[in-house]
Protein backbone atom coordinates (compact mmCIF):
# COMPACT_ATOMS: atom_id res chain seq x y z
CA UNK A 1 0.00 0.00 0.00
CA UNK A 2 2.90 1.89 0.86
CA UNK A 3 3.85 1.83 -2.66
CA UNK A 4 0.77 2.38 -3.89
CA UNK A 5 -0.23 5.69 -2.35
CA UNK A 6 3.58 6.42 -2.87
CA UNK A 7 4.01 6.38 -6.70
CA UNK A 8 0.54 5.75 -7.76
CA UNK A 9 -2.07 7.42 -6.27
CA UNK A 10 -1.39 10.97 -6.33
CA UNK A 11 -2.11 10.61 -9.83
CA UNK A 12 -5.20 8.53 -9.44
CA UNK A 13 -6.47 11.02 -6.61
CA UNK A 14 -5.72 14.50 -8.63
CA UNK A 15 -5.66 15.41 -12.16
CA UNK A 16 -3.35 18.10 -12.07
CA UNK A 17 -1.38 15.91 -11.54
CA UNK A 18 -2.27 13.39 -14.37
CA UNK A 19 -2.20 16.77 -16.64
CA UNK A 20 1.31 17.47 -15.56
CA UNK A 21 2.43 13.95 -15.72
CA UNK A 22 1.19 13.93 -19.52
CA UNK A 23 2.43 17.21 -20.41
CA UNK A 24 6.07 16.50 -19.33
CA UNK A 25 5.77 12.83 -21.01
CA UNK A 26 4.87 14.55 -24.49
CA UNK A 27 7.36 16.71 -23.62
CA UNK A 28 10.44 14.70 -22.81
CA UNK A 29 9.23 12.79 -26.62
CA UNK A 30 9.36 15.43 -28.48
CA UNK A 31 11.81 17.61 -27.36
CA UNK A 32 14.38 14.81 -25.56
CA UNK A 33 15.54 13.66 -29.39
CA UNK A 34 16.06 17.32 -30.51
CA UNK A 35 18.54 17.65 -27.63
CA UNK A 36 20.77 14.56 -28.59
CA UNK A 37 20.83 16.17 -31.81
CA UNK A 38 21.90 19.31 -30.59
CA UNK A 39 24.70 17.92 -28.20
CA UNK A 40 25.96 15.75 -31.05
CA UNK A 41 26.03 18.88 -33.27
CA UNK A 42 28.27 20.91 -30.33
CA UNK A 43 25.37 23.29 -29.92
CA UNK A 44 24.45 22.02 -26.34
CA UNK A 45 24.59 25.90 -25.21
CA UNK A 46 21.98 27.07 -27.66
CA UNK A 47 19.11 25.52 -26.52
CA UNK A 48 19.88 27.99 -23.27
CA UNK A 49 20.48 31.01 -25.97
CA UNK A 50 17.44 30.10 -27.85
CA UNK A 51 15.24 29.73 -24.77
CA UNK A 52 16.45 33.22 -23.71
CA UNK A 53 15.31 34.63 -27.20
CA UNK A 54 12.29 33.49 -27.27
CA UNK A 55 10.93 36.02 -24.53
CA UNK A 56 10.65 39.10 -25.92
CA UNK A 57 8.25 37.35 -28.70
CA UNK A 58 5.97 36.18 -25.58
CA UNK A 59 6.51 38.97 -23.34
CA UNK A 60 5.25 41.26 -26.44
CA UNK A 61 2.28 38.60 -26.61
CA UNK A 62 1.50 38.97 -23.17
CA UNK A 63 1.17 43.39 -23.54
CA UNK A 64 -1.19 42.24 -26.58
CA UNK A 65 -3.56 39.70 -24.78
CA UNK A 66 -2.74 39.58 -21.34
CA UNK A 67 -1.95 35.23 -20.38
CA UNK A 68 -3.50 33.97 -23.63
CA UNK A 69 -2.03 30.47 -25.14
CA UNK A 70 -2.10 31.40 -29.08
CA UNK A 71 -0.32 34.89 -28.32
CA UNK A 72 2.46 33.69 -25.79
CA UNK A 73 3.04 31.02 -28.46
CA UNK A 74 2.83 32.57 -32.16
CA UNK A 75 5.02 35.57 -30.19
CA UNK A 76 7.76 32.95 -28.87
CA UNK A 77 7.69 31.26 -32.34
CA UNK A 78 8.32 34.74 -34.08
CA UNK A 79 10.68 35.87 -31.93
CA UNK A 80 12.88 32.13 -31.70
CA UNK A 81 12.58 31.65 -35.08
CA UNK A 82 13.94 35.43 -36.38
CA UNK A 83 16.72 35.04 -33.85
CA UNK A 84 17.66 31.39 -35.18
CA UNK A 85 17.33 31.99 -38.65
CA UNK A 86 19.23 35.90 -38.02
CA UNK A 87 22.51 34.04 -36.57
CA UNK A 88 22.02 31.19 -39.44
CA UNK A 89 22.31 34.29 -42.26
CA UNK A 90 24.91 35.83 -40.31
CA UNK A 91 26.93 32.43 -40.28
CA UNK A 92 26.77 31.46 -43.62
CA UNK A 93 27.72 35.04 -45.34
CA UNK A 94 29.97 36.63 -42.71
CA UNK A 95 33.14 35.89 -40.87
CA UNK A 96 31.22 35.08 -37.63
CA UNK A 97 30.36 31.94 -36.87
CA UNK A 98 27.02 30.48 -35.28
CA UNK A 99 27.43 30.81 -31.96
CA UNK A 100 28.96 34.43 -31.71
CA UNK A 101 26.16 35.85 -34.16
CA UNK A 102 23.79 33.90 -32.12
CA UNK A 103 25.25 34.83 -28.98
CA UNK A 104 24.69 39.06 -30.08
CA UNK A 105 21.10 38.41 -31.17
CA UNK A 106 20.00 36.37 -27.93
CA UNK A 107 21.23 38.67 -25.55
CA UNK A 108 19.88 41.77 -27.13
CA UNK A 109 16.65 39.89 -27.24
CA UNK A 110 16.26 38.77 -23.49
CA UNK A 111 17.25 41.93 -22.99
CA UNK A 112 14.01 43.38 -24.83
CA UNK A 113 12.16 40.81 -23.12
CA UNK A 114 12.86 41.46 -19.73
CA UNK A 115 12.46 45.35 -20.20
CA UNK A 116 8.80 44.57 -21.46
CA UNK A 117 7.73 42.36 -18.95
CA UNK A 118 9.16 44.51 -15.84
CA UNK A 119 6.96 47.97 -17.12
CA UNK A 120 3.83 46.27 -18.07
CA UNK A 121 3.67 43.03 -16.20
CA UNK A 122 3.96 42.33 -12.04
CA UNK A 123 6.76 39.81 -11.03
CA UNK A 124 4.40 36.95 -10.82
CA UNK A 125 4.15 37.21 -14.70
CA UNK A 126 7.70 37.18 -14.59
CA UNK A 127 8.18 33.76 -12.61
CA UNK A 128 5.50 32.55 -15.23
CA UNK A 129 7.92 33.03 -18.05
CA UNK A 130 10.96 32.06 -16.49
CA UNK A 131 9.89 28.89 -15.02
CA UNK A 132 6.30 27.68 -15.96
CA UNK A 133 3.52 26.40 -14.25
CA UNK A 134 3.17 22.47 -15.17
CA UNK A 135 0.67 22.19 -12.69
CA UNK A 136 -1.45 24.36 -14.26
CA UNK A 137 -1.82 22.97 -17.86
CA UNK A 138 -5.04 23.09 -19.16
CA UNK A 139 -6.41 20.96 -22.48
CA UNK A 140 -5.39 23.71 -24.77
CA UNK A 141 -1.62 23.77 -23.32
CA UNK A 142 -1.50 19.79 -22.84
CA UNK A 143 -2.92 19.73 -26.87
CA UNK A 144 -0.31 22.18 -27.98
CA UNK A 145 2.77 20.05 -26.12
CA UNK A 146 1.42 17.28 -28.11
CA UNK A 147 0.85 18.77 -30.85
CA UNK A 148 4.20 19.75 -31.33
CA UNK A 149 5.92 16.50 -29.69
CA UNK A 150 3.89 14.69 -32.66
CA UNK A 151 5.19 17.13 -35.48
CA UNK A 152 9.00 17.15 -34.33
CA UNK A 153 8.87 13.87 -33.97
CA UNK A 154 7.93 13.39 -37.37
CA UNK A 155 9.60 16.23 -39.35
CA UNK A 156 12.82 14.51 -37.35
CA UNK A 157 12.35 11.22 -38.79
CA UNK A 158 12.23 12.56 -42.07
CA UNK A 159 15.39 14.61 -42.08
CA UNK A 160 17.16 12.22 -40.03
CA UNK A 161 19.55 11.07 -42.18
CA UNK A 162 20.90 14.56 -43.70
CA UNK A 163 21.02 15.63 -39.81
CA UNK A 164 23.35 13.06 -38.85
CA UNK A 165 25.49 13.18 -42.05
CA UNK A 166 25.79 16.72 -41.50
CA UNK A 167 27.40 15.74 -38.13
CA UNK A 168 29.57 13.28 -39.25
CA UNK A 169 31.06 14.15 -42.90
CA UNK A 170 29.56 17.80 -43.71
CA UNK A 171 32.26 17.54 -47.03
CA UNK A 172 31.00 14.46 -47.93
CA UNK A 173 26.82 15.55 -47.36
CA UNK A 174 27.63 18.32 -49.51
CA UNK A 175 28.97 16.40 -52.24
CA UNK A 176 26.40 14.33 -52.90
CA UNK A 177 23.23 16.47 -52.33
CA UNK A 178 22.41 19.93 -51.09
CA UNK A 179 19.92 18.74 -48.82
CA UNK A 180 22.39 19.47 -45.77
CA UNK A 181 21.24 23.34 -45.12
CA UNK A 182 17.24 23.29 -45.57
CA UNK A 183 17.48 20.23 -42.74
CA UNK A 184 19.04 22.60 -40.75
CA UNK A 185 16.75 24.90 -40.60
CA UNK A 186 13.93 22.81 -40.72
CA UNK A 187 15.99 21.16 -37.27
CA UNK A 188 16.21 25.14 -35.78
CA UNK A 189 12.71 25.11 -36.35
CA UNK A 190 12.18 21.96 -34.41
CA UNK A 191 14.52 23.53 -31.58
CA UNK A 192 12.24 26.74 -31.10
CA UNK A 193 8.91 24.94 -31.20
CA UNK A 194 10.03 22.28 -28.75
CA UNK A 195 11.10 25.25 -26.57
CA UNK A 196 8.47 27.10 -26.94
CA UNK A 197 6.00 23.98 -26.05
CA UNK A 198 7.94 23.53 -23.09
CA UNK A 199 8.05 27.09 -22.32
CA UNK A 200 4.21 26.94 -21.16
CA UNK A 201 5.10 23.55 -18.78
CA UNK A 202 8.69 24.73 -17.33
CA UNK A 203 9.08 27.98 -18.43
CA UNK A 204 12.10 29.93 -20.70
CA UNK A 205 14.70 28.49 -18.29
CA UNK A 206 13.69 24.90 -17.51
CA UNK A 207 12.71 24.11 -20.79
CA UNK A 208 16.35 23.49 -22.00
CA UNK A 209 16.79 21.36 -18.85
CA UNK A 210 14.31 18.84 -20.27
CA UNK A 211 16.01 19.07 -23.60
CA UNK A 212 19.70 19.19 -22.98
CA UNK A 213 20.19 17.12 -19.45
CA UNK A 214 18.69 13.39 -20.67
CA UNK A 215 20.75 14.19 -23.58
CA UNK A 216 23.77 14.58 -22.18
CA UNK A 217 23.13 12.17 -19.50
CA UNK A 218 22.06 9.47 -22.29
CA UNK A 219 26.00 9.54 -23.59
CA UNK A 220 27.23 7.72 -20.82
CA UNK A 221 25.15 4.73 -21.56
CA UNK A 222 25.28 4.41 -25.31
CA UNK A 223 27.79 4.25 -28.16
CA UNK A 224 24.85 4.30 -31.11
CA UNK A 225 23.02 7.77 -31.82
CA UNK A 226 19.59 5.75 -31.89
CA UNK A 227 19.95 3.60 -28.23
CA UNK A 228 21.20 7.30 -27.94
CA UNK A 229 17.76 8.67 -28.10
CA UNK A 230 15.81 5.89 -26.65
CA UNK A 231 17.59 6.24 -23.24
CA UNK A 232 17.87 9.86 -23.19
CA UNK A 233 13.93 9.76 -24.18
CA UNK A 234 13.22 7.35 -21.11
CA UNK A 235 16.03 9.33 -18.94
CA UNK A 236 13.75 12.56 -19.62
CA UNK A 237 10.24 10.44 -18.98
CA UNK A 238 11.20 9.56 -15.58
CA UNK A 239 12.61 12.51 -14.59
CA UNK A 240 9.15 14.21 -15.45
CA UNK A 241 7.68 11.11 -13.45
CA UNK A 242 10.04 11.34 -10.55
CA UNK A 243 9.71 15.19 -10.66
CA UNK A 244 6.13 15.33 -10.05
CA UNK A 245 5.87 12.94 -7.71
CA UNK A 246 8.93 14.65 -5.08
CA UNK A 247 7.02 17.94 -6.35
CA UNK A 248 3.72 16.14 -4.38
CA UNK A 249 5.49 14.80 -1.76
CA UNK A 250 8.28 17.49 -0.74
CA UNK A 251 5.98 20.66 -1.55
CA UNK A 252 8.63 21.72 -4.02
CA UNK A 253 7.53 23.54 -7.32
CA UNK A 254 7.19 21.12 -9.92
CA UNK A 255 9.60 22.42 -12.75
CA UNK A 256 12.57 22.48 -10.80
CA UNK A 257 11.83 19.35 -9.63
CA UNK A 258 11.93 17.72 -12.95
CA UNK A 259 14.79 19.13 -14.19
CA UNK A 260 16.69 18.39 -10.97
CA UNK A 261 15.32 14.69 -10.67
CA UNK A 262 17.04 14.91 -14.26
CA UNK A 263 20.05 16.06 -13.08
CA UNK A 264 20.76 13.99 -10.69
CA UNK A 265 20.59 11.06 -13.18
CA UNK A 266 23.14 13.32 -15.09
CA UNK A 267 25.49 13.37 -12.33
CA UNK A 268 24.89 9.42 -11.34
CA UNK A 269 25.68 8.64 -15.08
CA UNK A 270 28.39 10.71 -15.16
CA UNK A 271 30.07 8.34 -12.18
CA UNK A 272 28.19 4.74 -13.25
CA UNK A 273 27.56 5.31 -16.83
CA UNK A 274 28.95 2.16 -19.01
CA UNK A 275 30.31 4.38 -21.53
CA UNK A 276 33.05 6.04 -20.07
CA UNK A 277 31.76 6.75 -16.51
CA UNK A 278 34.29 7.85 -13.84
CA UNK A 279 33.83 4.81 -11.71
CA UNK A 280 34.69 2.58 -14.63
CA UNK A 281 37.22 4.29 -15.51
CA UNK A 282 38.87 4.23 -11.84
CA UNK A 283 38.58 0.66 -12.14
CA UNK A 284 38.69 -0.79 -15.44
CA UNK A 285 39.45 -4.69 -14.55
CA UNK A 286 41.66 -6.39 -16.27
CA UNK A 287 42.38 -5.85 -19.85
CA UNK A 288 40.90 -8.12 -22.51
CA UNK A 289 42.58 -10.63 -24.29
CA UNK A 290 41.83 -8.65 -27.56
CA UNK B 1 39.52 8.89 -75.69
CA UNK B 2 36.52 11.57 -74.83
CA UNK B 3 37.39 14.56 -72.00
CA UNK B 4 35.77 14.01 -68.83
CA UNK B 5 37.28 17.57 -67.10
CA UNK B 6 37.76 20.62 -68.58
CA UNK B 7 39.17 23.73 -67.12
CA UNK B 8 38.57 26.83 -68.81
CA UNK B 9 40.74 29.38 -67.58
CA UNK B 10 39.47 28.54 -63.84
CA UNK B 11 41.00 30.90 -61.12
CA UNK B 12 39.67 29.45 -57.20
CA UNK B 13 40.16 30.97 -53.84
CA UNK B 14 39.07 32.92 -51.00
CA UNK B 15 38.05 36.17 -49.98
CA UNK B 16 39.02 36.94 -53.92
CA UNK B 17 42.71 35.90 -53.09
CA UNK B 18 43.11 33.24 -55.27
CA UNK B 19 44.29 29.46 -54.06
CA UNK B 20 44.50 28.18 -57.87
CA UNK B 21 45.19 31.03 -60.31
CA UNK B 22 44.65 30.49 -64.30
CA UNK B 23 43.95 26.93 -64.50
CA UNK B 24 43.70 25.42 -67.85
CA UNK B 25 43.53 22.02 -69.46
CA UNK B 26 41.46 18.83 -69.68
CA UNK B 27 41.54 15.70 -68.11
CA UNK B 28 40.56 12.51 -70.02
CA UNK B 29 38.17 9.94 -69.37
CA UNK B 30 39.67 7.38 -67.52
CA UNK B 31 42.61 9.01 -66.38
CA UNK B 32 44.97 8.38 -63.40
CA UNK B 33 45.87 11.92 -62.42
CA UNK B 34 48.50 12.44 -59.12
CA UNK B 35 47.69 15.97 -58.19
CA UNK B 36 51.25 17.06 -56.52
CA UNK B 37 52.52 20.57 -54.51
CA UNK B 38 53.58 21.59 -51.00
CA UNK B 39 51.09 22.41 -48.75
CA UNK B 40 49.34 25.32 -49.99
CA UNK B 41 49.54 24.92 -53.52
CA UNK B 42 45.17 25.05 -53.90
CA UNK B 43 45.53 20.98 -54.47
CA UNK B 44 42.21 20.50 -51.67
CA UNK B 45 41.62 23.96 -53.05
CA UNK B 46 40.93 22.42 -57.09
CA UNK B 47 39.50 19.75 -55.89
CA UNK B 48 36.23 21.11 -53.84
CA UNK B 49 35.99 23.39 -57.00
CA UNK B 50 35.71 20.52 -59.01
CA UNK B 51 33.11 18.44 -56.46
CA UNK B 52 31.35 21.55 -56.60
CA UNK B 53 32.04 22.87 -52.99
CA UNK B 54 33.87 26.12 -53.95
CA UNK B 55 32.63 28.49 -56.89
CA UNK B 56 35.26 29.52 -59.47
CA UNK B 57 36.26 33.01 -58.65
CA UNK B 58 36.70 33.38 -62.54
CA UNK B 59 36.89 30.65 -65.06
CA UNK B 60 34.45 27.15 -65.54
CA UNK B 61 34.83 24.14 -65.26
CA UNK B 62 33.13 21.92 -67.25
CA UNK B 63 31.88 18.70 -66.22
CA UNK B 64 30.85 17.24 -69.03
CA UNK B 65 27.17 16.39 -68.20
CA UNK B 66 28.88 14.88 -65.12
CA UNK B 67 26.25 14.79 -62.17
CA UNK B 68 26.73 15.12 -58.61
CA UNK B 69 25.81 11.66 -58.26
CA UNK B 70 28.53 10.48 -60.98
CA UNK B 71 31.04 11.99 -58.92
CA UNK B 72 32.61 10.79 -55.42
CA UNK B 73 34.75 12.98 -52.74
CA UNK B 74 37.19 11.13 -50.37
CA UNK B 75 37.94 14.78 -48.34
CA UNK B 76 40.39 14.97 -46.53
CA UNK B 77 40.71 13.00 -43.31
CA UNK B 78 40.66 15.64 -40.66
CA UNK B 79 36.83 16.96 -41.73
CA UNK B 80 35.23 14.05 -40.20
CA UNK B 81 33.57 14.19 -36.72
CA UNK B 82 35.25 10.64 -35.24
CA UNK B 83 33.64 10.94 -31.97
CA UNK B 84 29.97 10.70 -33.41
CA UNK B 85 28.45 7.90 -31.94
CA UNK B 86 28.18 6.24 -35.64
CA UNK B 87 29.26 2.44 -36.70
CA UNK B 88 31.59 1.61 -39.31
CA UNK B 89 28.38 0.06 -41.13
CA UNK B 90 26.29 3.08 -41.10
CA UNK B 91 29.65 5.18 -42.50
CA UNK B 92 29.92 3.01 -45.39
CA UNK B 93 26.10 2.68 -46.13
CA UNK B 94 26.34 7.00 -46.55
CA UNK B 95 27.91 5.52 -50.16
CA UNK B 96 24.41 4.62 -51.47
CA UNK B 97 23.18 7.73 -51.09
CA UNK B 98 22.62 8.07 -54.87
CA UNK B 99 20.32 5.24 -54.48
CA UNK B 100 18.93 5.88 -50.58
CA UNK B 101 18.77 9.40 -50.99
CA UNK B 102 17.26 11.04 -48.16
CA UNK B 103 14.28 9.13 -47.08
CA UNK B 104 14.82 5.88 -49.32
CA UNK B 105 14.97 2.38 -47.70
CA UNK B 106 18.55 -0.11 -47.47
CA UNK B 107 17.08 -3.01 -49.14
CA UNK B 108 18.74 -6.69 -49.12
CA UNK B 109 20.64 -6.42 -52.05
CA UNK B 110 21.99 -3.18 -50.51
CA UNK B 111 23.15 -4.32 -47.34
CA UNK B 112 24.59 -7.18 -49.58
CA UNK B 113 26.64 -4.87 -51.65
CA UNK B 114 27.77 -2.53 -48.14
CA UNK B 115 28.70 -5.87 -46.49
CA UNK B 116 30.73 -6.85 -50.20
CA UNK B 117 32.48 -3.34 -49.91
CA UNK B 118 33.39 -3.68 -46.25
CA UNK B 119 34.97 -7.06 -47.13
CA UNK B 120 37.10 -5.85 -50.29
CA UNK B 121 38.12 -3.25 -47.95
CA UNK B 122 39.77 -5.90 -45.16
CA UNK B 123 36.96 -4.32 -42.43
CA UNK B 124 34.87 -7.54 -42.44
CA UNK B 125 33.96 -7.99 -38.34
CA UNK B 126 34.27 -4.37 -38.37
CA UNK B 127 30.58 -3.61 -39.21
CA UNK B 128 29.56 -3.06 -35.89
CA UNK B 129 32.85 -0.84 -34.46
CA UNK B 130 32.30 3.04 -33.40
CA UNK B 131 34.08 5.18 -35.72
CA UNK B 132 35.89 6.66 -32.75
CA UNK B 133 37.41 3.46 -31.68
CA UNK B 134 39.35 2.89 -35.39
CA UNK B 135 42.94 3.59 -36.20
CA UNK B 136 43.35 6.23 -38.81
CA UNK B 137 44.28 3.67 -41.71
CA UNK B 138 40.83 1.43 -40.94
CA UNK B 139 38.71 4.81 -41.24
CA UNK B 140 40.68 5.16 -43.92
CA UNK B 141 39.39 1.89 -45.40
CA UNK B 142 35.81 2.10 -44.74
CA UNK B 143 36.03 5.66 -46.11
CA UNK B 144 37.40 3.79 -49.49
CA UNK B 145 34.37 1.33 -48.68
CA UNK B 146 31.93 4.06 -48.83
CA UNK B 147 33.59 5.29 -52.21
CA UNK B 148 32.92 2.03 -53.60
CA UNK B 149 29.16 1.97 -52.91
CA UNK B 150 29.25 5.34 -54.70
CA UNK B 151 30.25 3.59 -58.16
CA UNK B 152 30.93 6.87 -59.89
CA UNK B 153 32.85 7.88 -62.90
CA UNK B 154 34.93 10.92 -61.64
CA UNK B 155 36.63 10.00 -58.02
CA UNK B 156 38.25 12.22 -56.43
CA UNK B 157 40.86 11.75 -53.42
CA UNK B 158 42.39 14.26 -51.15
CA UNK B 159 45.43 13.02 -49.90
CA UNK B 160 44.00 9.58 -49.63
CA UNK B 161 47.40 8.01 -48.03
CA UNK B 162 48.00 10.73 -45.94
CA UNK B 163 49.55 9.05 -42.18
CA UNK B 164 48.43 5.24 -43.04
CA UNK B 165 51.25 2.96 -43.12
CA UNK B 166 52.28 0.59 -46.21
CA UNK B 167 50.64 -2.03 -45.82
CA UNK B 168 47.02 -0.28 -45.81
CA UNK B 169 48.37 2.45 -48.49
CA UNK B 170 49.22 -0.68 -50.59
CA UNK B 171 45.84 -2.06 -50.36
CA UNK B 172 43.93 1.01 -50.74
CA UNK B 173 46.33 1.75 -54.03
CA UNK B 174 45.17 -1.70 -55.30
CA UNK B 175 41.73 -0.24 -55.30
CA UNK B 176 42.97 2.75 -56.87
CA UNK B 177 44.37 0.45 -59.74
CA UNK B 178 41.27 -1.27 -60.03
CA UNK B 179 39.09 1.86 -60.47
CA UNK B 180 41.77 2.74 -62.97
CA UNK B 181 40.95 -0.11 -65.07
CA UNK B 182 37.54 0.16 -65.00
CA UNK B 183 38.26 2.79 -66.91
CA UNK B 184 36.83 5.38 -64.46
CA UNK B 185 38.29 8.91 -63.55
CA UNK B 186 40.42 9.32 -60.86
CA UNK B 187 42.17 12.66 -59.10
CA UNK B 188 44.62 12.26 -56.18
CA UNK B 189 46.43 14.98 -54.28
CA UNK B 190 49.78 12.93 -53.43
CA UNK B 191 52.80 13.94 -51.73
CA UNK B 192 54.39 10.83 -51.76
CA UNK B 193 56.19 11.45 -54.84
CA UNK B 194 58.32 7.84 -55.73
CA UNK B 195 54.39 6.66 -55.60
CA UNK B 196 53.59 9.07 -57.96
CA UNK B 197 56.32 7.88 -60.29
CA UNK B 198 55.65 4.73 -59.68
CA UNK B 199 51.88 4.34 -60.21
CA UNK B 200 50.54 6.91 -61.85
CA UNK B 201 50.38 7.48 -65.69
CA UNK B 202 49.84 11.56 -65.25
CA UNK B 203 50.74 14.02 -62.71
CA UNK B 204 49.63 17.51 -62.57
CA UNK B 205 52.35 19.75 -60.35
CA UNK B 206 50.37 22.70 -58.48
CA UNK B 207 51.76 25.68 -56.52
CA UNK B 208 48.69 27.81 -57.35
CA UNK B 209 49.81 28.09 -60.80
CA UNK B 210 49.92 24.88 -62.94
CA UNK B 211 53.37 24.25 -62.98
CA UNK B 212 53.77 21.26 -65.13
CA UNK B 213 51.30 18.47 -66.22
CA UNK B 214 52.39 15.63 -67.94
CA UNK B 215 53.98 11.93 -67.45
CA UNK B 216 55.70 12.15 -63.97
CA UNK B 217 59.24 11.41 -64.75
CA UNK B 218 58.86 14.59 -66.66
CA UNK B 219 56.85 16.88 -64.15
CA UNK B 220 58.47 16.19 -60.99
CA UNK B 221 61.80 17.42 -61.62
CA UNK B 222 64.19 18.78 -58.83
CA UNK B 223 63.80 22.39 -61.11
CA UNK B 224 59.96 22.12 -61.14
CA UNK B 225 60.02 21.29 -57.64
CA UNK B 226 62.38 24.07 -56.55
CA UNK B 227 60.20 26.13 -58.26
CA UNK B 228 56.78 25.33 -56.77
CA UNK B 229 58.31 25.58 -53.60
CA UNK B 230 59.40 29.30 -54.03
CA UNK B 231 55.92 30.04 -55.36
CA UNK B 232 53.85 28.81 -52.45
CA UNK B 233 55.45 30.60 -50.43
CA UNK B 234 54.09 33.93 -51.61
CA UNK B 235 51.30 35.89 -50.05
CA UNK B 236 50.40 39.60 -50.16
CA UNK B 237 47.84 40.96 -48.01
CA UNK B 238 47.41 44.16 -50.26
CA UNK B 239 47.30 42.10 -53.69
CA UNK B 240 46.30 44.30 -56.60
CA UNK B 241 43.71 43.07 -58.92
CA UNK B 242 44.33 40.53 -61.36
CA UNK B 243 45.21 41.80 -64.59
CA UNK B 244 44.78 38.81 -66.62
CA UNK B 245 41.16 38.57 -65.39
CA UNK B 246 40.12 41.81 -66.47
Amino acid sequence: MLIYSTFIAPFIEFEFMRRALVGALALALGSVPVGVLLMLRRMSLMGDAMAHAILPGAAIGFLLAGLNLVALTVGGLAAGLLVALLAGFVARTTVLKEDAALAAFFLVSLAVGVTIVSIRGSNIDLLHFLFGSVLALDNQTLVLIAGIATLSLLVLSLIWRPLVLDCVDPGFLRSVSGIGAPAHILFLTLVVLNLVGGFHALGTLLAVGMMMVPAVASRFWARDITAMVFTAVTIGGLSGYVGLLLSFHAGLPAGPAIVLVAGAIYVASMFFGRVGGLVWQLFPGRHLEA
Amino acid sequence: MTVQLQFHDVTLGYERHPAVHHLDGRIRNGSLLAVVGPNGAGKSTLFKGVVGLLKPLSGRIDLRGLRARDIAYLPQIAEIDRSFPIDVYDVVAMGLWHKAGAFGGIVGADRDAIHQAVASVGLTGFEQRSIGTLSGGQMQRALFARLLLQDAQLIVLDEPFAAIDAKTAADLLDIVKRWHSESRTVLAALHDLELVKSSFPEALLLAREPLAWGAPSQVLTAENLLKARQMCEAFDEEAAACIAAA
